[in-house]
C-alpha cells in the first residue's frame, strides 16, 4: 500500500497514564488542505494527541483512521505519508544541516536525498551553512532545518507541536508562509500552538481542548482569541 | 529483509560519525574502564604478583560498568534533541533501528575492549594469548549478550525521569547469565592449567544466550516503544 489518505477520522480516543487521563473521548475529522490549530492551556492533552496521530503512542481508546486504515494496517508506508516537528527538533547537532536531512531522508527511502536535501536547504535560506554543524545555528535556522527534515518526504501529514516557540518575527513570517504553501500542495497540517495571534487567518479550523477533553470545534468568524476565551470560559 | 539491513546500517554510521564528531561517548567509556582496572590493579596487585584468577572477573566487571555508562550516553545523545522519536516516526522497521543501535554499542565496547583486554592482561600477568580466539569468542558473545538487554532497556527508559538509576537496577539482574558465563569461560582459559573445552562450553551458553535476547529484543522493541 501507498499509504496515502485525504482525510483523518479520529474517533473516542483516550489515553491514560495510570489513573490520569491525558485525552478522554476526543472525536474529530479532517481532510487533505486543512490547517488545524490545536489550541488549549498547558496539559491539554496536544502533545499527547499529536503524539497518537504520529503513530508514536498507542491509544487506551479509540481508533485513528488515515483514509480507511488505521496505524496498525498502514505501518511504515503510512509512517511515509507523516512528518513531525516536536517542541525538540529532531536533529542531531554534531552534524551538518545537510547530513541532518540526507540521514533522515534516507531512512524515508529517498534516493535522490543528498540533491533534495540541499534543494531544501536553499529553500530554507540556508544553502551557504549546509555543511555547518547544526550545533552553531540560532533556533531560527535550527527551526528551518527541522521543518526542512519534516517535509523533505513530502508527507501528506504534517503534525507540529509549538512551531513558533523561540522565533523571531522574520523567521515567525517564514514559516507561516512555508505553511500556507504546503496547505495549498494539499497537506493536512496539524499544528499545537498558545501563539494565537499568529496562527489567527491560518487555521482552517480550531481544537479547543481542556484537561484531555475537546471543548469545542471551531472556525471561522471573529478573532481567534475571541473565539478561544468563549469555548474556555463556555466549559 | 534488505531494508532491515539498510536501516540498521544508516543508523550505526550515523552513530559513527555523531560519535567520532565529539568522542564524547567513547573517551568516557574508556577512561571509566581503565580508572576501573587501575583501581582494582592498585588492590588486588601485590609486589608484582596479582591474586590468583581475579583478571577475568576485571574484565568482565570493567566491560559491564563502562558499558552501562555507554548505553546510558548514547540514549542520552538521543534524548537531547528528541532524536529517537524521529527515528521511531521513520517508515522503516522499528527493529532495524534497534538492531542499528545494537551495532554501534557492539562497536563501542569493542573499541574499548581493545584497549582493556591488554591493560588487564598486562597489570594481572593473565595469558592472552594462549588462546586468542577462544577469547574473542567469549568477549564477541558476552558483550553482544549484554548489549542486547541494554540496548533495549536504555531505549526503553529514554524519557524516563530516573533512567540512570533505573538502567542498572533493571539490566544488572538480567545480564547476571552473561556476566557469569563470560567470567568462568575466560577464567577457564587464564588460569595456570587452562581448559580450552569448558572456555568452548560457555561461549556456547552465550551464543544461545545471544540468540534468546536479541529475539526477544527485536520482537518488543516497537511495542515497548510505541507504548
Amino acid at each position: 500500500m501507498t499509504g496515502d489518505f485525504e482525510r483523518l477520522s479520529v474517533t473516542n480516543l483516550s489515553r491514560h497514564y495510570g489513573r490520569r487521563k491525558a485525552l478522554s473521548r476526543v472525536s474529530f475529522t479532517c481532510d487533505a488542505g486543512d490547517v488545524v490549530g490545536l489550541l488549549g492551556p498547558n496539559g491539554a492533552g496536544k502533545s499527547t494527541l499529536l503524539s497518537i496521530l504520529g503513530t508514536l503512542l498507542a491509544p487506551s481508546e479509540g481508533t485513528v483512521e488515515y483514509g480507511a486504515h488505521t496505524a496498525d494496517q498502514g505501518g511504515a508506508g503510512l509512517r511515509a505519508r507523516i512528518g513531525m516537528l516536536g517542541h525538540d527538533l529532531f536533529l542531531y547537532p554534531e552534524l551538518t544541516a545537510h547530513e541532518n536531512l540526507v540521514f533522515f531522508g534516507r531512512m524515508y527511502g529517498l534516493t535522490d536525498a543528498p540533491a533534495r536535501a540541499m534543494r531544501a536547504l536553499e529553500r530554507a535560506g540556508l544553502g551557504e551553512r549546509a555543511h555547518d554543524a547544526v550545533s552553531g545555528f540560532s533556533r531560527g535556522m535550527r527551526q528551518r532545518v527541522a521543518l526542512e527534515r519534516a517535509l523533505l518526504h513530502q508527507p501528506r501529514l504534517l503534525l507540529l507541536d509549538e512551531p513558533f516557540t523561540g522565533l523571531d518575527q522574520a523567521s515567525t513570517s517564514a514559516l507561516v508562509a512555508r505553511l500556507r504553501e504546503e496547505q495549498a500542495r494539499g497537506v493536512l497540517i496539524i499544528l499545537a500552538t498558545h501563539d494565537l495571534d499568529i496562527v489567527d487567518g491560518l487555521l482552517t479550523r480550531e481544537l479547543f481542548l481542556r484537561n484531555g477533553r475537546l471543548l469545542a470545534i471551531a472556525g471561522g468568524e471573529g478573532p481567534l482569541r475571541d473565539r478561544y476565551r468563549a469555548a474556555v470560559a463556555a466549559s | 529483509m534488505r531494508n532491515f539491513f539498510r536501516v540498521a546500517f544508516l543508523v550505526v554510521r550515523k552513530d559513527m560519525m555523531v560519535e567520532a564528531r565529539s568522542l564524547e561517548v567513547l573517551s568516557t567509556t574508556l577512561f571509566f574502564a581503565l580508572t576501573v582496572v587501575l583501581v582494582f590493579a592498585f588492590g588486588l596487585v601485590r609486589e608484582g604478583r596479582p591474586v590468583d584468577d581475579v583478571a577475568a572477573a576485571i574484565l568482565w566487571i570493567a566491560t559491564a560498568f563502562s558499558g552501562t555508562l555507554a548505553l546510558g550516553r548514547t540514549f542520552e545523545r538521543e534524548r537531547q534533541a528528541d532524536t529517537l522519536r524521529a527515528l521511531l516516526l521513520a517508515p522503516a522497521d522499528r527493529p532495524a533501528i534497534y538492531a542499528g543501535k545494537l551495532a554501534g554499542m557492539l562497536l563501542l565496547m569493542g573499541l574499548v575492549e581493545l584497549v582493556l583486554v591488554p591493560l588487564v592482561g598486562l597489570l594481572f600477568q593473565a595469558p592472552i594469548f594462549n588462546y586468542p580466539w577462544t577469547l574473542v569468542a567469549l568477549l564477541v558473545t558476552g558483550t553482544t549478550g549484554f548489549a542486547a538487554v541494554g540496548t533495549l532497556f536504555a531505549a526503553m527508559l529514554v524519557r524516563a525521569r530516573s533512567r540512570d538509576v533505573m538502567l542498572p537496577i533493571l539490566l544488572y539482574p538480567i545480564t547476571v547469565p552473561v556476566m557469569i558465563a563470560g567470567v568462568r569461560g575466560t577464567a577457564a582459559i587464564f588460569q595456570s592449567t587452562p581448559d580450552e573445552p569448558l572456555a568452548r562450553f560457555w561461549v556456547a551458553l552465550l551464543v544461545f544466550f545471544d540468540v534468546v535476547f536479541v529475539t526477544l529484543a527485536l520482537w518488543t522493541f516497537e511495542p515497548v516503544m510505541t507504548e
